[in-house]
């Protein structure tokens, strides 16, 4: 299964980046080989409105089914909600551990958004 | 003829100078409450409402039958308001700003055109000034629109007053294009005089002549008073800080109808404000 985590750089001893439209990087791990696709976010970083909209796309292009991140805004959520990418929120530590914790299962799959929408 | 009272910082008497300006004028003359997210001149002048008009704005809607997941509406779409997934778009209505890019760049023809209310406007009439102002609904945020309804009524055989929204932004811009006048309420305080000198920087940019009426004279300090002189900028008029002047606004009445010495005082800023407008017709026309 393909997993996406929100990171601060770009390899897996990397911190997980909390925020989830204007994370750096979003990795796209697959959970049995660990072989790991890279997204810059740089753009969306920037960007005005909208930047959890268009990351949710991208993860949606990705292929990932599950998305491990700290925040996720409401309408981030209704986008991965309708792409049907479970999210698992509150996630902090090195990609690695937090990969490797989720494999053990139990994780706890949110049922909407952690964090109000920014005006 | 186009007068925009306008400010910068909020608060400084742009609703007072354009309420008593437009009764000192008399006859001829519009007022255009253009401040849509909170229009105040109808506390003061009690118009009574005629018209109510809506305002609308166009938003997609896809048609999913058409849709090839092609992305190109979500990729020409500056303020990410369409999330193009495998089988299903999503259009974010409130960050939408109705541009009309994913309309014309669809090659399926797939993105239809709905109708979003953005608010009303209000016409009216109150001692002989034909009034009109816009009111943005709540949980709405795209403004200009509403304002250039507002602004579309206007009258080229009559003196046309627009009472603008603070700021520097958007919506002031909308409120101040194509007028022929800025005038400008400060207060001769650091705040006041920070935010003039944005509003200064906004209409020297769009070109307009403008002039200054200072307020609550005798509070803060003179920078206002020298940045004018350094800047060129005509001080037109000056309100002292004065607790009856303070008493009348708090019963929402008009300083002309309650203190007779400020309807000479308006009927004198509106005649400047038409010298200036004419001596700068001339100077265009010689230009030419």
């Amino acid at each position: 299964m393909k997993i996406a985590v929100t990171s601060q750089g770009k390899t897996l001893d990397s911190q997980l980046d909390p925020r989830f439209g204007r994370a750096a990087y979003i990795l796209v791990i697959d959970t049995v080989t660990l072989e790991f696709e890279v997204i810059d976010n740089a753009d969306n970083k920037n960007a005005f409105k909208g930047a959890g909209i268009q990351a949710a796309a991208r993860i949606s292009d990705s292929g990932a089914e599950v998305l491990l991140t700290g925040f996720c805004g409401p309408n981030a959520f209704e986008t991965l909600d309708a792409a049907g990418v479970k999210v698992v929120n509150d996630q902090t530590g090195k990609i690695i551990d937090v990969v490797q914790k989720f494999k053990q299962g139990g994780a706890v799959y949110a049922e909407s958004a952690n964090k109000d929408g920014h005006w | 003829m186009i007068i925009s009272i306008a400010s910068g910082k909020g608060g400084t008497g742009k609703t007072t100078v354009a309420t008593n300006l437009a009764l000192a004028v008399k006859q001829g003359v519009q007022l255009f409450d253009c401040d849509v997210e909170e229009p105040n001149v109808h506390l003061f002048l009690h118009p009574e409402i005629t018209r109510t008009e809506p305002v609308n704005a166009p938003v997609p809607k896809i048609d999913l039958e058409k849709c090839t997941f092609c992305k190109k509406c979500m990729d020409i779409c500056q303020f990410n308001a369409l999330a193009v997934l495998k089988k299903d778009v999503l259009v974010f209505e409130n960050l939408c700003h109705s541009c009309g890019g994913c309309f014309e760049i669809c090659p399926e023809n797939a993105v239809i055109e709905k109708d979003r209310s953005l608010g009303v406007i209000e016409h009216g009439s109150v001692k002989g000034i034909s009034f009109i102002h816009g009111k943005l609904s709540v949980g709405q945020v795209m403004v200009p629109p509403i304002i250039k309804k507002v602004r579309s009524y206007t009258d080229p055989d009559m003196i046309t007053i627009i009472d603008a929204p603070p700021g520097t932004s958007c919506p002031v811009i909308a409120a101040m294009k194509k007028t022929d006048f800025i005038l400008l309420v400060t207060e001769p305080t650091p705040f006041g005089f920070h935010d003039l000198k944005l509003a200064v920087e906004t209409v020297r940019v769009l070109n307009i002549p403008c002039g200054l009426v200072i307020n609550r004279v005798g509070i803060g300090n003179d920078e206002v008073n020298q940045y004018a002189r350094k800047e060129n900028i005509p001080i037109l008029m000056e309100i002292p800080f004065d607790k009856k002047i303070a008493q009348i606004y708090s019963r929402g009445e008009m300083i002309i109808e309650k203190l007779p010495e400020y309807k000479e005082k308006f009927e004198a800023l509106f005649k400047k404000i038409v010298q200036m407008i004419e001596k700068n017709r001339e100077n265009n026309g010689e230009e030419k």
